[in-house]
Formats: structure tokens, C-alpha cells, sequence
């Protein structure tokens, strides 16, 4: 193997060296921080500044950061408090989502539809990006909550958030944002995009795995998803993770300080391989956005007819380049990636999808080292294919 | 640390050998003249075969193929045809997608449906062979036939279960084996396959 090239940072990102020096610098610190002994309060100091931290990375308050297991949890405990507030009665009773959410918002969806909820899916347009028309003819005053991420993770579209929450708004519904792959690419400000609740997860920005946040904003309704201890004011129990906390803090304070040099390190990457592979390889379309307005940078989703995703995959992969696929035989199910789906991308397009995504620890001789080892594996790929094209 | 744990590949090592080194392939340009030609499957569903094959006193002296899928679509049909060749018409007509995948050390169970194409693509050819010569299929109706090419649904599997009373409607159908969930074109065919053995055994 020449060269390992790791093209897959919207599906985990490897932790920051600084990261990881910054935990181990803690190693000692094992007290519960719910205890009030010495041990248990510098415990706690390591939170708190942590909370600090994501608050001033989301230009949030820190008494609305919520420490959870991650952003699918984090999701998972938004639906939670709007199902609490449905069954308790409230008036407002619907709940509209797009229809390009993570899986953590998009099964959580249909789970409650399935209990007998009511559930909508607002569409999107070509490039993945959310028809803000038919959010407005969508909503009335029987909507409880609206949510739509701040950027897709499969195609990199960026999210009319700031609309999108106007709208909720004006109806008097809540907005919510899963925020997971915005953070860390995008400035993002719960404040600007005048959001209730935002959700992010530590491992898709240098930090550790298992940890994320809900925000939410100070006033707007809450429940627990998951119940027990007192921990996070009775709104998320379980002991702290003080570790994983203090990473996600640390990869926070990365983020937000080298926030604008990354972005544009990232989209010149991605606007280097877009082009390599437009010049290099026939018949290939790009997914989603190549307007830096409309695309988090490191992102890019490639459509090669008459080749199918997971073969592209692992060839790839036996010359040391990671990426990830939109192909049904990639997911465990037979259907191909929704969202490409959803932007409507024809199947087979999306059964010939590959994500590149770049990240922290990528450089243009990665970039240099695909243009050189995917032109020849499309060839082959397609010339084993039942469909020339 | 990480080199404590050893990553298996996704699939077996003879999988990822036929994936690497596909048997058989249908080169372009290359002088290949078949005597019978299948194809089954859709690049809708993801998965697309074609085989063609040579035939010489009642064997198949040669067989070339093509697939769009997965590599273990690419490793099941590049296996078929090593086991097809040589093979009698009758042996190749009654070549079982098991028989393929015991053949590769195993497919995981989501993976099963590309072995069943590889089969079904050279009985296509096969039949293909035979019609061009005019000659009378003494194999047809003793092999079980897919019907939804999306989830790898036969008409033996839909008989057996509206036998033992699980499936009376489309709607179970579609519970029991996720039947037309796919691309959806089989519908029609499914609701033929399903009132027809309602009707034969009197349901």
C-alpha cells in the first residue's frame, strides 16, 4: 500500500493530537463531578469550563448546553420532549422535519409516526437544499416543532436554517437544528440562525466519540429522554463522562479559533478533487452544490453511471483510500441513499454514489494520490458493468 | 494498540480473490460470439447481470459475464462461471445460488440476493440457447423462479407461505419478505403468483 488516505471525516473524524494530549492530561481526574468532595468538584470545574466552551463555539448560553451521548441521543431527546408535550395535551400536535435528516432524526420521526403521531417531511430541491415554499404551505398553528440540519452529511447541502426557523416562528412553533456536520466546517450561532434547540456530536469534529450536546435555548420546554440521576439539572442522567467532556471541550476551542483558515484549506481540497475527477474520468455527476455558499467544504458526492458504489468502494479501498458510499449494498438494505433520493437523483445514481470528505488531516497530496488511483478503478469497474456508458 | 485487532475483510478471502481477479469477464472488443444470452436483474435494483455462453454437445464449453453490483455480485457471477463450465446443460439449469455461495466460503445473509442472480442469469442464457435452436426446455418449472429481483423473492417462497397460511394477501406478502419494496415493478406478478397458489390450493 502506497499511501492511507482517510476521505471519510463526515463519518468520524480522527481525534486532534491536541485532543488527545488534552485528555490525558486529566487521566487522574476520575470524581464524580456530582460529588461535592475535592475530587469531585475539579471534576466538575473540567465541565464547566467545557460547557463554556461550546457555548461560546455555537454563540450560546451555557446554561443551555446539555451534555449527552451524542447527537443522535441529542435528537432523540428533542422528538422525546415534543412526544411529553403531545401527550400531555397541547393543542400543537404536529411535527415536520426534511426529508434529508440524519437517520437520527428521520427513524425517530417515523418511529413516532408509526405510534400514531403525526409526522410530515418537508421536501427538497435538486441539490438536497429545503424548499422553504413548502415548509410555509406546510405549517399552521397546530405545529409543535420543525427541524432541519444545518448541513447534510451525505451531500454537504447547506441548510436554509435561518428561514427555515422564521417560519417555525411565525407560527409559533418551535425550530430545532442537528447541527452534527455543520459544526467545526461552518460557523455556526444559535443565535443567528435563532434556533431552540441545536444538537452536535464530539467525533465529527476532532473530539472524542460517545459525547454531544443538546442545546437548548434557556425558557424553550424540556424533559429527560434518558431518566434516573439528577445530572444536567434532572435533564440527562447518568454519571459525567469527565474524559470525553473535556475532549469535546478542547476540540470545541479548536474549532472555533481555526475555524476560518479550515474552511478554506477544506473547500480548496474538495474543489481540487471535483475538478481532477471532472478533467479525468467521463460521465460523472456531482451531487449537491459546488457554490461555497451552499456547501460545507470538505464535502463531495460523485455519481459515476454504470458503476456501482460499494465495488468503487473497496477497490478503493485495497489502494488505501476511505470513503463511503450511497449504494444499497453498502447500508444493509436493498434501498439506496434517501437523501440523494430525496434531491431526486435517479437509483441507479445513487447506487453509483461516493462520498469524499476531507478533514483536519488531509492534505492536496491526498487529493493528487485519488487523481491518480480512482480514474483507473471507474474504468474497470465500468468495464465489467452491464451498462456502457 | 490497534494492531492487536485484526481486520477481516468484508467478505471471505475467496470473495475478495474473484473481486480482485474476476474469471470469465466479458472484455470489451473481445471475440466472444455466444450461442445463448441472459440477463437479469436492473441497475435500478442495483444489481444487473449478463452471461453468454458457448455450447457444445449438450455442455457449456465457455461462458463470458458482466455485472453491475457489489463486489459480492462481481465475485458470485466470476464463481458461477468457473462451476458452469463444463457443466451439462441440465447441471447448469439446476445450479443453486447455495451451491455458489458454499463455493465462495459464504456470503453474509443481506449479500444472498447477488448469488441468486448469478444463477438465474446463465438458466436466462440457457433458455436463450434454447429457444435460438428451437429446442423444447426439459428444465423449466424445476427450479424455483424470482419474481421480486429487489429482494431475491421466488414463486417456491411465496407458495410455501401461503401454504402455511402466513401470506393471504399482498400486504402480507410484503410483511413476510419485504416483496416489492424495491423498484415496485413486480406487483402485478406478485399478486398473479399469489392468487394463483390461493387457487390451487383452494384458499
Amino acid at each position: 500500500m502506497e499511501r492511507y488516505v482517510y476521505l471519510d471525516n463526515n463519518g468520524t473524524t480522527r481525534m486532534a493530537d491536541e485532543v488527545i494530549s488534552f485528555i490525558h492530561g486529566y487521566d487522574g481526574l476520575y470524581g464524580n463531578a456530582s460529588s461535592m468532595h475535592t475530587l469531585g468538584r475539579q471534576a466538575a470545574a473540567g465541565i464547566e469550563w467545557a460547557r463554556k466552551e461550546i457555548a461560546l463555539l455555537i454563540d450560546g448560553d451555557e446554561d443551555g448546553v446539555i451534555f449527552t451521548s451524542g447527537a443522535t441521543e441529542s435528537n432523540n431527546t428533542v422528538f422525546s420532549i415534543f412526544r411529553d408535550r403531545i401527550d400531555s395535551g397541547s393543542e400543537r400536535k404536529r411535527i415536520i422535519i426534511s426529508s434529508v435528516e440524519h437517520p437520527a432524526s428521520i427513524e425517530t420521526a417515523k418511529y413516532l409516526g408509526k405510534m400514531g403521531y403525526d409526522v410530515s417531511f418537508c421536501p427538497v430541491d435538486s441539490i438536497g437544499r429545503l424548499r422553504l415554499d413548502e415548509l410555509e404551505r406546510m405549517v399552521d398553528d397546530s405545529v409543535a416543532l420543525v427541524s432541519v440540519m444545518t448541513g447534510n452529511n451525505e451531500t454537504g447541502t447547506i441548510q436554509p436554517v435561518k428561514e427555515a426557523a422564521a417560519i417555525a416562528h411565525r407560527c409559533g412553533a418551535y425550530f430545532h437544528t442537528d447541527a452534527t456536520q455543520a459544526i467545526g466546517k461552518i460557523a455556526v450561532s444559535v443565535k443567528d440562525i435563532d434556533a431552540d434547540y441545536l444538537s452536535l456530536s464530539g467525533h465529527k469534529f476532532y473530539g472524542p466519540k460517545g459525547i454531544g450536546v443538546l442545546y437548548a435555548r434557556p425558557g424553550v420546554p424540556v424533559s429527560p429522554f434518558v431518566h434516573g440521576g439528577h445530572q444536567e439539572k434532572g435533564l440527562r442522567a447518568g454519571t459525567y463522562n469527565n474524559q470525553a467532556i473535556y475532549g469535546l471541550g478542547k476540540a470545541a476551542e479548536l474549532a472555533r479559533t481555526g475555524l476560518e483558515e479550515e474552511h478554506r484549506r477544506l473547500w480548496q481540497m474538495r474543489e481540487a478533487l471535483r475538478k481532477g475527477i471532472e478533467e479525468s474520468i467521463p460521465d460523472v455527476i456531482v451531487n449537491g452544490s459546488n457554490d461555497e455558499r451552499l456547501c460545507l467544504p470538505g464535502t463531495l458526492n460523485v455519481s459515476f453511471p454504470s458503476a456501482e458504489g460499494e465495488s468503487i468502494l473497496l477497490y478503493l479501498d485495497l489502494e488505501g483510500i476511505e470513503v463511503s458510499t450511497g449504494s444499497a449494498c453498502a447500508t444493509g438494505s436493498l434501498e439506496p441513499s434517501y437523501v440523494l433520493l430525496a434531491s431526486g437523483l435517479d437509483v441507479e445514481l445513487a447506487h453509483g454514489s461516493i462520498r469524499f470528505s476531507f478533514g483536519r488531516y488531509n492534505t492536496m497530496e491526498d487529493v493528487a494520490y485519488v487523481l491518480e488511483k480512482l480514474p483507473p478503478i471507474i474504468s474497470r469497474v465500468r468495464a465489467m458493468s452491464t451498462r456502457k456508458v | 494498540m490497534a494492531d492487536s485487532f485484526m481486520a477481516q475483510w468484508v467478505y471471505t478471502d475467496t470473495v475478495k480473490d474473484h473481486f480482485m481477479n474476476p474469471r470469465n469477464l466479458w472484455k470489451d472488443g473481445e471475440a466472444f460470439d455466444p450461442d445463448g444470452v441472459g440477463e437479469v436483474g436492473s441497475l435500478a435494483c442495483g444489481d444487473q447481470m449478463r452471461v453468454g455462453i458457448k455450447v457444445s454437445d449438450g455442455r457449456i464449453s465457455d461462458l463470458r459475464w458482466l455485472t453491475y453490483g457489489c463486489a459480492s455480485a462481481i465475485a458470485s457471477t466470476s464463481m458461477m462461471s468457473e462451476m458452469a463450465i463444463g457443466m451439462t446443460l441440465e447441471e447448469a439449469y439446476h445450479l443453486t445460488p447455495s451451491m455458489i455461495t458454499d463455493a465462495l466460503g459464504g456470503l453474509p445473509e443481506h449479500k444472498f440476493h447477488c448469488s441468486v442472480l448469478g444463477d438465474k442469469a446463465l438458466r436466462a442464457a440457457i433458455d436463450d440457447y434454447l429457444q435460438r435452436n428451437g429446442m423444447e426446455n426439459p428444465y423449466k418449472g424445476t427450479t424455483a423462479k424470482i419474481i421480486c429481483e429487489c429482494k431475491g423473492v421466488t414463486d417456491h417462497m411465496i407458495e410455501d407461505l401461503v401454504k402455511s397460511g402466513k401470506v393471504r394477501t399482498f400486504e402480507d406478502l410484503q410483511r413476510e419478505t419485504g416483496a416489492a419494496t424495491g423498484c415496485g415493478k413486480c406487483r402485478e406478478r406478485l399478486l398473479e403468483e399469489i392468487n394463483e397458489c390461493l387457487h390451487i390450493y383452494g384458499l
